[in-house]
């Protein structure tokens, strides 16, 4: 998979290089993260310090078509895992008035609700960036869009499957027994060559943003499993092998704005190695705005996730309530901040979090956010994150 | 039966005298609508322009902070207008995108799209009030003024700035959602361009004044300011906004300006 990350890098670059003139932006950013508690795991560092880089180059000709690249790169003091790098977006873009073709590497989000992001499936989350799952990995894809006057229709091609990135040995945030994302398995013969597919359809009606698909390809989420599942003769029982399988998705996703109220749906149904299924999330966010005549304005969210998976138990979202509020002063360092807590209803388990950002002068940023896992002790998922609670200090020079 | 006759021949003369009246001195309010009604019909039909914006945030200590923005702007018939504001500067911001399709008699769809996670936000369509990325301007001061979500009312005559004007006071249609109680506004005779707007918050205080400048002329019909101040009077703060590059009928249609294109608009 390096080697392969190296050669489109090359190819970014020698493309970007030909392309001549066009606009460089991004951000370099160095970051530390430090843990309450021991860790549980010998090699486990308490606190670790990394830097990444995340540089854009974008070339625009005269015909509206566009060149993008965006290598990302980081550097980790204690997680070999986390020193990683990837093609975030390597696309060209070809675009007329109502249709537009897109080939490379590419980013693509579909979804509503804060907490959960059920439906989006492109592209694979780059979970060792944070437990949060917003970063994504680079998606290889031919896109082709058009949106006739009765909404748009998407078609996706994509050729080449990313497996999820984990914390290593020495990560702290991980499973008990270490993911080996150096063995996956996959239910497709083609395994990490199938060629998997989706297509969307999404309209904008009044106040009502929504959207309907349909993807049949191999699941993001893996199922971590131990490798005598899969070879009877390894009993190895410190590693967990990820085991990718085929699906066929219909999901829907719903935002719609009414007043002060923002309203927030998504669900699938799922077909792939286990029963099908089905798993929904919903919620609002309630905004108060110029509270007391100030700028300040105070969003109220809450969100309730649910599946009927018959392993549902051991899944993080089968029976979850989610609760948060977000501030925004509307200042001019563009301050931020964000509270959520989430209540596993079957488990009893509870995680929070607060991330708040801010400006300062006109290129820097500085983000801090903190996570805790609580009531632990029921052996639900959070159960070996139990020690892991941890605050992590990002500054960011954006250029 | 003569009850009904003279009270017809009494609503007749009533109707007779009120007529003249009517025709010759209009109210107030129907002075100030047809002064708004010429200064929206002359702002009209420009189709569709794109233009640069510096926005250029003082504090109360006089400290700066600036951001650039790239506006486009369409208008879809006479009733409707849908505007991107594209963010270059300040650089963690860059390429967030706001896109907002007014109506005459709606509420407004306004989305947000943040590139770094490739996603569209809906914002409520009751954000009016809210401070415009931290400046002096409402949201409901950077949309564009559909004639219909105001009522109107002429005060007075006044020359500001060797400018012969009419001061006009306006109302929100929208009473709850708006952060003003009235607006006025002093729009010259001759070409219908607004030279200074107070805004009077909810309890009736003086809050901010805008002033415009250096008018410039283009498809020789449309008035465009160079610059526009924004003072607030209760905080001290300003913010003045510097317009550059106007262009206009450059070819720009419906679909640049739908949700689905946000993702890749630059």
């Amino acid at each position: 998979m390096r080697t392969r990350i190296l050669i489109v890098l090359l190819i970014g670059v020698t493309v970007a290089a030909g392309a001549g003139a066009g606009e460089i932006s991004g951000h370099v950013s160095v970051e530390g993260r430090l843990f309450f508690h021991d860790a549980l795991h010998a090699g486990q560092d308490d606190q670790n310090g990394s830097i990444a880089a995340e540089p854009e180059y974008f070339h625009e000709w005269e015909n509206g078509s566009s060149f993008t690249f965006i290598p990302f790169g980081r550097i980790d003091s204690a997680d070999s895992e986390r020193t990683h790098f990837d093609v975030r977006e390597l696309n060209y873009l070809y675009r007329q008035d109502n249709w537009y073709f897109r080939v490379g590497v590419g980013q693509v989000f579909w979804g509503a609700t804060e907490f959960v992001h059920l439906v989006d499936i492109i592209n694979q989350t780059d979970f060792v960036e944070h437990i949060d799952g917003e970063e994504k990995l680079g998606q290889p894809m031919i896109q082709f869009s058009i949106s006739p006057s009765w909404g748009n229709i998407d078609i996706f091609i994509l050729p080449y499957f990313r497996d999820r990135t984990f914390p290593g040995e020495d990560g702290r945030l991980r499973t008990s027994q270490v993911v080996d994302i150096d063995d996956p398995v996959y239910e497709s013969s083609s395994e990490e060559n199938n060629v998997d597919l989706a297509l969307r359809y999404s309209n904008t009606i009044g106040g009502a943003d929504f959207g309907v698909y349909l993807f049949k390809g191999t699941n993001r989420e893996p199922y971590l499993v131990p490798p005598s599942r899969i070879n009877p003769a390894d009993t190895d029982t410190t590693r967990l092998i990820p085991f990718y399988e085929q699906i066929t998705q219909f999901g829907a996703d719903v935002q719609y704005a009414v007043g002060n109220w923002l309203l927030k749906w998504e669900a699938y149904s799922r077909d792939g190695f286990l029963d099908p299924y089905f798993a929904t999330v919903g919620g609002f966010e309630y905004t108060f705005y110029n509270i007391g005549g100030s700028n300040n304005d105070v969003g109220l969210l809450s969100e309730y996730s649910w599946n009927d998976r018959e392993d549902g138990g051991l899944t993080i979202f089968q029976n979850d309530l989610f609760v948060g509020a977000r501030w925004t002063p509307n200042d001019t360092a563009g301050t931020h901040v964000l509270a959520g807590f989430a209540q596993d209803l079957e488990q009893h388990e509870n995680a929070l979090s607060i991330e708040a950002s801010r400006r300062f002068g006109e290129h820097w940023r500085l983000i801090l956010d903190a996570w805790f896992f609580l009531n632990t002790e029921s052996g639900g998922v959070l159960n070996d994150l139990r020690d892991d609670d941890f605050a992590r200090l990002q500054l960011a020079y954006y250029f | 039966m003569n009850q009904r006759v003279t009270l017809s021949v009494c609503l007749f003369a009533v109707a007779l005298l009120a007529w003249p009246v009517r025709a010759g001195q209009p109210t107030p309010q129907e002075r100030g609508w047809t002064i708004a009604e010429e200064a929206d019909r002359r702002g009209s039909g420009f189709g569709d322009s794109i233009a640069n914006l510096q926005m250029i945030l003082r504090n109360r200590q006089g400290q700066t902070s600036k951001r650039q923005l790239r506006i486009r702007t369409l208008e879809v018939g006479r009733e409707a207008t849908k505007s991107l504001c594209i963010f270059d500067t300040p650089r963690d911001v860059k390429g967030t995108i706001l896109l907002t399709h007014t109506h005459n008699h709606e509420d407004d769809n306004q989305w947000l799209y943040l590139p770094a996670l490739r996603r569209v936000r809906r914002i409520a369509a009751r954000n009016k009030s809210g401070s415009f990325m931290g400046s002096e301007f409402a949201y409901e001061d950077i949309a564009t003024q559909e004639l219909e979500k105001h009522t109107y009312k002429y005060i007075r005559d006044e020359v500001i700035d060797s400018n012969d004007c009419y001061v006009v006071e306006r109302y929100p249609v929208d009473k709850a959602n708006s952060g003003y109680s009235r607006q006025v506004v002093w729009i010259d005779k001759t070409e219908y361009r607004t030279w200074k707007a107070d805004y009077y918050d909810r309890k009736g205080a003086l809050l901010k004044t805008l002033t415009f400048r250096g008018y410039r002329r283009y498809l020789e019909r449309f008035w465009r300011p160079r610059e526009m101040n924004m003072v607030n009077h209760q905080t001290g703060k300003s913010t003045q906004l510097v317009w550059s590059e106007y262009a206009f009928a450059t070819g720009q249609n419906e679909q640049d300006f739908e949700r689905h294109k946000l993702t890749i608009i630059r």
